[in-house]
């Protein structure tokens, strides 16, 4: 499946992915009520990770065996059997926030406003995700690639060695 | 009497029945399957009594699968009706309505059944378990009438059913045995922050004793009026909730030569020590990764997990048992909390504890040889993922563990090497050898 794959040497960690989940998930998915209007804010799914010079943007890795999903005491989180991508459905969540715990990435976000796991949906409503289609560095791909950017380094770092 | 066959039969219709008949169903797509329980609802989730208790929820709406889901997976459910007899030889399942349910594989999913602790006087109207969805419905209208409860046990189901009560604004009284609520999960420094949290919402908290008698009602002799504690106080209530905790259910082994410990043993592939037989969840006494044995770690992800490797290998498909322990994330009364494995360190042996307590705001982890063996994390659980995650993979952690308490935590802080790991899709899986 196509997921969000990030470059670590492009990033600059100017965060505008975040700015973008965040409108892209928004009522109005205008930027300025989105920030001036809707409270409580919508959290962004995907987080800049940052020590000193390094910074990347992580979002759910839609995983092939979801530890979320099989944590999850509702049935809110599904992995869809077709697409792959891996949701939460509001209606179902209780907030009780176990898939946080859960997931080995931290990539469940508590919207502890609303109470609510939120969470990467890859965007259904757009054709390329927003946080990719808005990084200015391209820091950013939206790939099936069968070597997707992070298992490629993990290989080259893994023979480096 | 009426005899039935099944490829598959599974015991319990929770967590670990339904993560089993999820595996079997993407393996086989076509063995008959058939899931038993004596609860007569589609299956729920049995966390969510509480919301359903405190009218906050439909029964309908703590389902835990859509409404069509036996037609959906092909399973045959058989529910309200309890098994009450194994026979391994006969390969056969006697029911309580004397029919028979003849198996190929077996599935053992029957989760706990609650603890009660002797009392003088038990046994009156107005006196409640909180496991099942059954006890939330008969505690409902019993509610109209209460203005009082007493709660025996501050654990997690005790604290649940406090909450539940108090939006219903009942007044409650917790009795603990322990010294501390949520004593058996958490350290005294998480304890004290919870009960702050009860306090405030007008809960009484009585630590260190016990109920050792139940009192009648002046007016309806037939009816709980009071409790009277190990240390002579009298406390009246016109509600008694126990919520002591589970053991496992494990009758239906008994006799049987199935390896039962406090519950039935199973191995890293959720097998019994019959080939056929599996077992996982609250019954269960599966790999618990930080203590390195099989242990009871009766919680939700748990049995989902378990369940999946057993129904995988039931089907023929080879799985592995990662290892589970007890994890919880819990946000009564507003207080987020996340923890898991060891909560003190034990004496001695190489254990070491880093901690920071800041407000309502706290972190904990505990080292053992580099590796965590547990953790603690209060308001701010954002990262409680990525610590837990390490715990569970036994990463050592002992060249950036000063880095797992700070602020800015975050897969940046991890080596390179696992770092990339985490980004890519190589992440460690729940079921290794399993399913695709
Ligand atoms: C109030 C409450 C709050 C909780 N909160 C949390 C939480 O926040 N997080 C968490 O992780 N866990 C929580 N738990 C624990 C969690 O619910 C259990 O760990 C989980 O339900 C275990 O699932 P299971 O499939 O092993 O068994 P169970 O859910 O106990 O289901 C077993 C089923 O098998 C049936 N059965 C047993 N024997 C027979 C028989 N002989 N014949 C027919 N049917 C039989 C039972 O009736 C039952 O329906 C909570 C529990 C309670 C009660
Ligand atoms: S939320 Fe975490 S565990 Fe769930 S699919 Fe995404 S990365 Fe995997
Ligand atoms: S917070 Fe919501 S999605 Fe997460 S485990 Fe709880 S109910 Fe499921």
């Amino acid at each position: 499946m196509k997921r969000v794959y990030s470059k670590e040497e492009v990033c600059i960690a100017c965060g505008l992915c975040q700015v973008h989940c965040l409108v892209a998930h928004s009522e109005s998915k205008d930027i300025i009520k989105a920030y001036k209007k809707e409270t409580p804010r919508q959290p962004s799914r995907i987080k800049v990770q940052q020590k000193g010079s390094l910074s990347f943007p992580l979002s759910c890795r839609h995983c092939e065996e979801p530890w979320c999903v099989y944590s999850c005491l509702t049935g809110a989180l599904q992995k869809d059997p077709e697409s792959g991508i891996v949701t939460v459905d509001a209606e179902k969540c209780v907030g009780c926030f176990t898939c946080v715990v859960a997931c080995p990435c931290s990539a469940i976000i508590p919207d502890f406003h609303r109470k609510k796991a939120v969470k990467c949906d890859l965007c259904p409503h757009l054709e390329t995700p927003a946080c990719v289609a808005n990084c200015p560095n391209q820091a950013l791909i939206f790939t099936d690639g069968a070597t997707p950017v992070g298992t490629k380094v993990v290989a080259e770092t893994a023979a480096g060695r | 009497m009426a005899r039935k066959h099944f490829r598959y039969l599974i015991i319990g219709n929770s967590a670990g029945g339904i993560g089993a008949a999820e595996a079997i169903r993407e393996a086989d797509k076509e063995g008959s399957l058939a899931i038993l329980s004596d609860e007569p609802y589609h299956t729920y989730s049995r966390p969510l009594i509480s919301e359903y208790l405190a009218g906050e929820r439909t029964l309908e709406g703590i389902y835990f699968r859509p409404a069509d889901f036996y037609e959906q997976k092909n399973v045959q459910p058989i529910l309200g009706k309890k098994a009450v007899a194994l026979d391994l030889a006969g390969r056969l399942v006697r029911l309580e309505s004397g029919e028979e349910l003849t198996w190929e594989r077996l599935l053992l999913a029957c989760g706990g059944k609650p603890i009660v602790p002797p009392m003088k006087g038990d046994g009156l109207e107005g006196r409640f378990n909180f496991i099942t969805l059954d006890d939330a419905r008969k505690l409902r209208p019993a509610l109209k009438k209460a203005k009082e409860a007493v709660v025996i046990g501050g654990g997690l189901i005790g604290i649940s059913l406090t909450e539940a009560l108090v939006k219903l604004r009942i007044k409650v009284t917790i009795v603990e045995k322990m010294g501390r609520v949520l004593g058996a999960i958490v350290d005294a420094n998480v304890s004290r922050l919870e009960e702050a949290r009860l306090k405030k919402a007008g809960v009484k908290v009585v630590t260190g004793h016990t109920v050792q008698e139940v009192v009648a009602s002046a007016d309806r002799p037939e009816a709980v009026g009071g409790v009277v504690l190990d240390n002579g106080q009298k406390i009246t209530c016109q509600i008694l909730g126990v919520a002591v905790g589970v053991s496992p259910r494990g009758e239906l082994v008994e006799g049987t030569d199935i390896k039962k410990g406090r519950g039935i043993v199973v191995d890293r592939h959720m097998a019994t020590s019959h080939p056929d037989v599996f077992a996982c969840g609250d019954a269960a006494e599966a790999y618990d990764f930080v203590y390195g044995v099989a242990r009871l770690t009766p919680i939700w992800p748990n049995a989902y997990i378990g369940g999946r490797v057993a129904g995988f290998n039931m089907a023929g498909k080879k799985a592995v048992y990662p290892g589970g322990t007890a994890m919880n994330s819990l946000g009564y009364f507003g207080l987020p909390i996340a923890s898991a494995g060891l909560f003190d360190p034990p004496e001695g042996n190489g254990y070491e504890a880093l901690s920071h307590l800041e407000g309502e705001i706290y972190r904990k982890v505990i080292l053992k040889d580099g590796r965590i063996a547990g953790m603690a994390m209060v308001s701010d659980i954002g990262r409680a993922g990525i610590i837990f995650g390490l715990m569970r993979e036994g990463v050592d952690v002992s060249s950036f563990k000063e880095a797992l308490l700070s602020d800015e935590f975050s897969l940046a802080s991890l080596p390179e090497d696992l770092r990339k790991r985490r980004l890519s899709q190589e992440l460690a899986s729940p079921i290794s050898g399993g399913g695709k």
